[in-house]
């Protein structure tokens, strides 16, 4: 009740993209184009071993040779990528052992943010606030992860994949493209070949993770592609919560994300991903804003091995994304939570895919796509059994809940099954905010916004409840502010 | 308290109420009764301000504002409740979380302060029993699977939260058996106070007996055509509305 009165008061606060602002930091750039001479500098700025750097270049043949993709449902002005600038990192002032030591301009960032109040917290080192381990990523670097030292108490490993690359190369070379191999596709390809940074995870067999992990991604340099990469591996037994979440500046121009994240869980392990993407939308135009193409995917490898996605996309003025598991290990179980709010001139193509491929395994798919203004919102999914799969189950459920007359859902759902006793359930509905409803919550009391945030978050719920306590209010907030103004 | 003087309202091309004249002082009750068409719920949505219910003439005072210039939610603010006919399915909102955001949000419209959770919480749950609402389906989703009777209880209970200055009953009886009636009326009746006006708009005598008005008024083709005491109630019952139709032409 607290959090839609919270919703209630910012989305009386709050008139436009709250993370809106640019930081004047001084940064550091590669040259601006991509070659290999560029992968090299990336490599070479590392410190990367001498296989890391063949990766990329391989990465990069590849790319050259492969077609932007063009199947998904949205249209955007092609990317010129020899426009783009691959490397920009806050310079440093000096290695850093602590928190103290980061640039304070760069810790105020993290605080005008409104990142939630613990993280906060947590950044600015006070001792008394609840543990929540952060790894803060500023355009192409990581500036901070802490808690690092505690978590390796329990064996957890938590830096940036720069620094797993020099400090754990035996793991990271073994899990590194073992789910999102190179080829996989183009933005996949070129990610491989000139990503920075991102987060590495471990955590060791039979460990629960001792604390929530989060990551928190900015965009700040101008005309800089953003690629992190995140490799999170669970090993027997063990568990981890992750979130991360994402901003940008307004600016102009559109900006490129493409991202990788790959989850590996080993036997009986159990990996819950959640994202809050707020990635500025661009103006109410379809001017500028953050062109969001992600592959995200996970390999339950393990037997009774679980995965859970969980999302809530509010920004990017084109969203590209599947987060998608393969059920490889037998009683393996995959789940999708999905919110994705699009306002605006916004599209957003997105969804997952459930890869049966181990006996008896399970996965679930909650889609709730919100569209408003003159936006276009796709749910795009993929549930297949393997002939090996028998006795695997979906339970597919697609909403859509449109908001004015201007704007578009769309379901596409694909299901294949290659096994006689595979059970698969897809239910999906299309609705439209009723006016009634409307005209009774404000007969009650509420103002048009306050009713529509109520209504929105009502038909949300479903999925803000699978997410940690202190993003679902997060995300409740940010829902609302996604629509304001969305009814005229 | 409400004064309605020559109120003229169209909802698409047709005009339903035709220069109506209505005044409700403070602590009465009123019934609007009247046959199907009459223009009877369009009277309680065109004074909560629904939406394409455009008012072409015609003055609606309400404690010395202007109500037709007023916002719905402001209306609601103001203190004006308008029980539905047939109250809305909130999906994925608890009955709890959809009263409390209501009030709360009234509340910071008129300047006071919120209600806690733990104030709001100790009232509901008193005004939950003497409706006979049990605590569980206010947790569930407002209204979403609820039977009629259900969904009336939680109008009552939704007035006797936010407490409204003036009650527009819309043919609160309909779908309601003896028993839950009687459990509605008597939350109606609770309500009924000096500073209070209330509005209740009914096609039938029964549920006059229940909740009984100081006037009634009859309402034929957009207009009042006959008031009187409480025997008109009886009158209709027993002659229906034939002699009035005339009147109206």
């Amino acid at each position: 009740m607290a959090a839609v009165k919270e919703t209630i008061e910012t989305v009386q606060k709050l008139e436009t993209y709250e993370h809106g602002f640019v930081s004047d930091i001084e940064m550091e750039y590669a040259p601006k184009g991509l070659s290999a001479d560029i992968v090299r500098f990336i490599s070479a700025k590392k410190n990367e071993p001498e296989w890391m750097l063949e990766y990329r270049l391989a990465a990069f043949e590849r790319w050259q040779s492969m077609d932007e993709p063009d199947w998904a449902k949205v249209e955007y002005q092609k990317v010129d990528y020899q426009d783009l600038y691959y490397y920009a990192a806050p310079k440093p002032k000096a290695k850093l052992n602590s928190l103290d030591e980061v640039d304070p301009e760069l810790l105020a960032v993290y605080a005008k943010l409104g990142i939630p109040l613990k993280e906060q917290e947590v950044l600015a080192g006070v001792a008394s606030a609840p543990k929540y381990a952060v790894d803060a990523v500023f355009d192409s670097v990581s500036v901070v992860t802490t808690f690092k030292d505690e978590l390796k108490k329990s064996g957890v490993i938590f830096c940036a994949i720069s620094e797993a690359l020099r400090e754990y190369p035996d793991l990271v070379r073994q899990y590194l493209g073992s789910v999102v191999p190179v080829s996989d596709n183009y933005f996949a390809a070129l990610n491989a070949a000139v990503f920075s940074d991102g987060s590495f995870v471990y955590v060791p067999p039979g460990v629960r993770c001792p604390m929530e992990l989060s990551t928190y991604f900015r965009i700040n340099a101008e005309n800089t592609g953003q690629f992190e990469r995140t490799l999170i591996i669970a090993d027997k037994g063990a568990y981890v919560s992750y979130l991360e979440g994402c901003t940008a500046p307004m600016r102009d121009e559109n900006q490129l994300h493409a991202a990788v994240v790959e989850l590996v869980a080993l036997d009986d392990a159990e990996i819950k991903y959640s994202t809050v993407q707020n990635w500025y939308p661009g103006d109410a135009e379809g001017k500028g804003g953050i062109y969001n193409f992600v592959t995200k995917r996970a390999d339950c490898r393990g037997a009774r091995s679980k995965v859970s996605w969980t999302q809530v996309e509010t920004g990017s003025a084109v969203t590209w994304k599947y987060p998608s598991c393969i059920l490889r290990g037998d009683e393996s179980v995959g789940e999708f939570y999905s919110i994705a709010v699009t306002n605006g001139m916004q599209q957003a193509d997105t969804g997952t895919k459930m890869i049966h491929l181990g006996k008896n395994t399970r996965s679930r798919i909650i889609s709730k796509g919100v569209s408003a203004g003159k936006s276009s919102n796709t749910y795009r999914g993929l549930v297949s059994a393997h002939a090996k799969a028998g006795g695997s189950r979906n339970f597919t459920q697609c909403d859509s809940l449109l908001i004015g007359k201007t704007c578009a859902a769309h379901t596409v759902p694909y299901v294949e099954s290659d096994t006689a006793t595979a059970q698969f359930e897809h239910e999906a509905t299309t609705t439209r905010l009723s006016e009634d409803q409307l005209f009774y919550a404000m007969q009650r009391g509420l103002s048009q916004e306050e009713a529509v945030a109520l209504l929105v978050n009502g038909f949300v719920r479903d999925v803000l409840q699978e997410l940690p306590m202190e993003f679902a209010v997060e995300a409740q907030k940010l829902v609302a502010i996604s629509l304001e103004g969305s009814v005229g | 308290m409400l004064s309605i003087e020559n109120l003229t309202v169209f909802v698409d091309t047709k005009t339903i109420l035709k220069g109506l004249n209505l005044n409700v002082p403070a602590g009465e009750v009123h019934a609007i009764m009247g046959p199907n068409g009459a223009g009877k719920s369009t009277l309680g949505y065109t004074l909560a301000g629904r939406p394409n219910y455009e008012v072409a003439q015609g003055a609606v005072d309400f404690n010395g504002e202007d109500l037709l210039e007023m916002e719905v939610h402001e209306r609601a603010a103001a203190g004006l409740y308008l029980s539905f006919q047939y109250p809305l399915e909130i999906p994925g909102v608890p009955a709890l979380t959809f009263i409390r955001t209501a009030l709360n949000a009234q509340r910071k419209l008129r300047g006071e302060d919120e209600m806690s959770a733990p104030e709001f919480l100790k009232t509901t749950r008193e005004l939950a029993k003497t409706l006979k609402i049990d605590m569980d389906m206010l947790k569930r989703p407002l209204n979403v699977g609820f039977s009629g009777g259900e969904k009336k209880r939680m109008e009552v209970l939704q007035m006797a939260l936010l407490k409204p200055k003036f009650l527009i009953l819309d043919e609160t009886d309909s779908g309601l058996d003896i028993d839950a009636l009687k459990v509605v009326s008597d939350g109606v009746n609770a309500l009924r106070a000096p500073d209070r006006g209330m509005l209740v708009i009914t096609h039938y005598q029964r549920l006059l007996d229940h909740i009984k008005p100081d006037r009634i008024h009859i309402l034929v083709d957009g207009k009042i055509v006959h008031s009187g005491g409480p025997e008109l109630a009886l009158e209709l019952e027993a002659h229906g509305y034939d002699r009035y139709l005339g009147e109206a032409a």
